[in-house]
């Protein structure tokens, strides 16, 4: 399994891997639809986002309609229908961080990389995104880059991890 | 009042490892629990007076005694590891310290409730957490404390670790149980039926939260008398705008004063205005409250509508907040996050939205008020499940405590509220 956000598997459908890894979690429950949500982490990590085609391999290897697949991917926030970048920055705008200034460090995000919430740079490496509390208020204001936890914010901290993620070649870290 | 032990090791860098936990005392309870009957191990949990630590507060013991006896029935044990009320940080922080101990709470429970599999439900946004527990389940395996024939007793279990995907609702406990099967994190209805009697794949379920499981290692290496010793300590997450936010091990029913103090006090010297004592679920205090002690019956008996002790996330406002603007991003949350099943919370939570976007733009109305008022009230009482019931707390609270900043608003559309502005 890679981690990366690239375009990978058959025509953004899985590869073989990718459904041998999802009968492995069918395997861990009594019932195989338990397996979905972990099965659709699988095709959006191979393929970067839960294209046509993954949805409809997801569909085949956990034997439900694709209507049903998608419909449960719909509801939760961490699955994406759309390609994004390399790295996915979520920055929490819940209370503590609301509190402790995120709304300015959203702001210079913006400014910094010329997408709005929700967008990609152009060069594909970053997606800029919010999220709801994350649970790490102790670090308030807080965002992750891919798996990894940033806070306090300052305006000058931002700058800073913008440049490191910017120095890195190819795939980052990716948001698991 | 003894010494913290909750969080002990949380900060010891190897204390993911196993030999460094078993070196420094770990899986004693799990040894002391196996040598025991299963009821002695719940009868030592409910003695200890343990009440559940992710937000309800019920009793663990007669959760647990809820189980059926009969062995032919399959059950099933699942940990609530959905982190996500707003300013709640202590299951990710013992999780990412200490995973060994969630493990061996969980062994210990399972053996307790006669279930042969349990399953973690973790947030997806904790891959920290998720890298220390997967590590853990494996050295367990391996080293026949979990998996079959653990220690040699004869008991066998095994622990499923499954993540969610981003839902709030999840937390949740039937919620939680529809998306660890497979489907929309909604809720089912209850009563007649608790996860208990009919829980996972409709068996009998025990669902605990993970600080809860950790106070049953350290009650079964312990013993309830030692336990209750310690003052019953629970976890208290503290954030927004005091010197040193943290998770701190506190005394069950230690004032909100003496929690903020131990968190360094209010920022910069400034003044404090008011706190969410139990995450964004619990009705704001103002300081006239900063002596009610943080205890799960003190809190709903103060005059104050909702409030409770709930996750015990403090999450503290000095004079620079706008109060107006914490409600709205509150009820923003829960907007954003309602299921949608139920039509109070559903479109309740999108009215209030309306009225608040409408009075932060400078285009409030002087009959906003008890516009506002009146969609709490009819979103009291009404809903499905607590989500919804989580909104009204706070704005009446706001309504009742700041209504002189919400009438500024409106008469002046601007803020008389020298603050951040953090708001996104």
């Amino acid at each position: 399994m890679n981690s990366g956000n690239g375009e990978r598997g058959t025509g953004n459908g899985l590869s073989a891997e990718a459904k041998t890894e999802i009968r492995r979690l069918i395997s861990q429950f009594p019932q195989r639809q338990s397996a979905l949500l972990g099965a659709l982490f699988v095709a959006q990590d191979e393929v970067g986002h839960l294209s046509p085609e993954a949805i409809r391999d997801v569909a085949e290897a956990m034997e439900l309609p694709e209507s049903e697949v998608t419909s449960v991917a719909s509801f939760y926030h961490l699955y994406r229908f759309k390609p994004v970048g390399h790295l996915v920055i979520q920055v929490c705008t819940n209370l503590s961080c609301t509190l402790m200034g995120c709304g300015r460090m959203l702001e210079h995000l913006r400014d910094r990389l010329r997408i709005d919430v929700g967008q990609t740079t152009p060069d594909g490496r970053f997606t800029l995104r919010t999220a709801e509390c994350l649970a790490a208020c102790e670090l308030a204001p807080m965002l992750l880059v891919g798996d990894d936890r940033y806070g306090p914010l300052t305006l000058e901290k931002i700058d800073e991890i913008l440049t490191r993620y910017s120095e890195v070649r190819g795939p980052g870290p990716g948001a698991r | 009042m003894g010494e913290p032990f909750l969080l002990k090791y949380v900060n010891e860098p190897d204390q993911g490892d196993l030999e460094a936990y078993v070196s420094r005392g770990g899986y004693e309870g799990l040894r002391r629990g196996l040598s025991m009957a299963p009821e002695a191990v719940i009868d030592e949990v409910d003695k200890s007076g343990l009440r559940g630590r992710g937000g309800a507060g019920f009793p663990t013991g007669r959760k647990w005694k809820f189980i059926p006896k009969d062995p032919a029935v399959t059950k099933y044990l699942v940990v609530n590891a959905d982190e996500g009320e707003p300013g709640t940080f202590k299951d990710r922080t013992l999780m990412e310290g200490d995973p060994h101990r969630l493990i061996e709470g969980i062994i210990i429970g399972s053996f307790a409730i006669g279930a042969r599999q349990a399953f973690i439900y973790l947030r997806r946004e904790f891959p920290g957490a998720r890298d220390a527990l997967t590590k853990a389940i494996a050295q367990a395996r391996a080293t026949h404390y979990l998996g079959r024939n653990i220690l040699r007793t004869g008991y066998d279990l095994e622990i499923v670790l499954a993540t969610g995907a981003g839902a709030y609702m999840a937390g949740e406990e039937t919620a939680l149980l529809e998306s660890l099967e497979g489907r929309r994190a909604m809720p089912r209805l209850k009563p007649p039926f608790y996860p208990a009697v009919k829980g996972l794949y409709m068996q009998p379920t025990a669902v605990n939260n993970v600080e809860t499981l950790y106070h049953v290692a350290w009650i079964l290496a312990k013993g309830h008398e030692w336990y209750k010793a310690q003052g019953t300590p629970i976890l208290v997450s503290v954030s927004g705008h005091v010197e040193r936010p943290g998770v701190y091990e506190v005394p069950l029913g230690t004032t909100i004063r003496s929690i903020i103090d131990l968190a360094g006090g209010i920022r910069r010297g400034r003044k404090f205005k008011a706190c969410f004592p139990g995450g964004s679920s619990s009705a704001i205090l103002t300081e006239a409250y900063l002596d009610t002690p943080l205890d799960y019956d003190a809190l709903p008996k103060v005059d104050v509508p909702g409030t409770m002790l709930g996750s015990a996330g403090v999450i503290v406002m000095d004079e620079t907040a706008c109060m107006v603007e914490i409600i709205a991003r509150t009820v923003e949350f829960y907007r954003d996050e309602s299921c949608g099943k139920c039509t109070p919370c559903r479109e309740g939570t999108v009215w209030l939205g309306q009225v608040f976007d409408r009075m932060l733009h400078g285009q409030g109305r002087p009959q906003d008020l008890d516009l506002l008022s009146g969609i709490a009230k009819g979103m009291t009482g009404t809903c499905f499940c607590p989500l919804g019931e989580s909104v009204p707390p706070s704005l009446n609270a706001s309504l009742r405590f700041f209504r002189h900043e919400y009438e500024h608003h409106i008469k002046t559309g601007t803020c008389d509220v020298k603050g951040d502005r953090g708001r996104p």
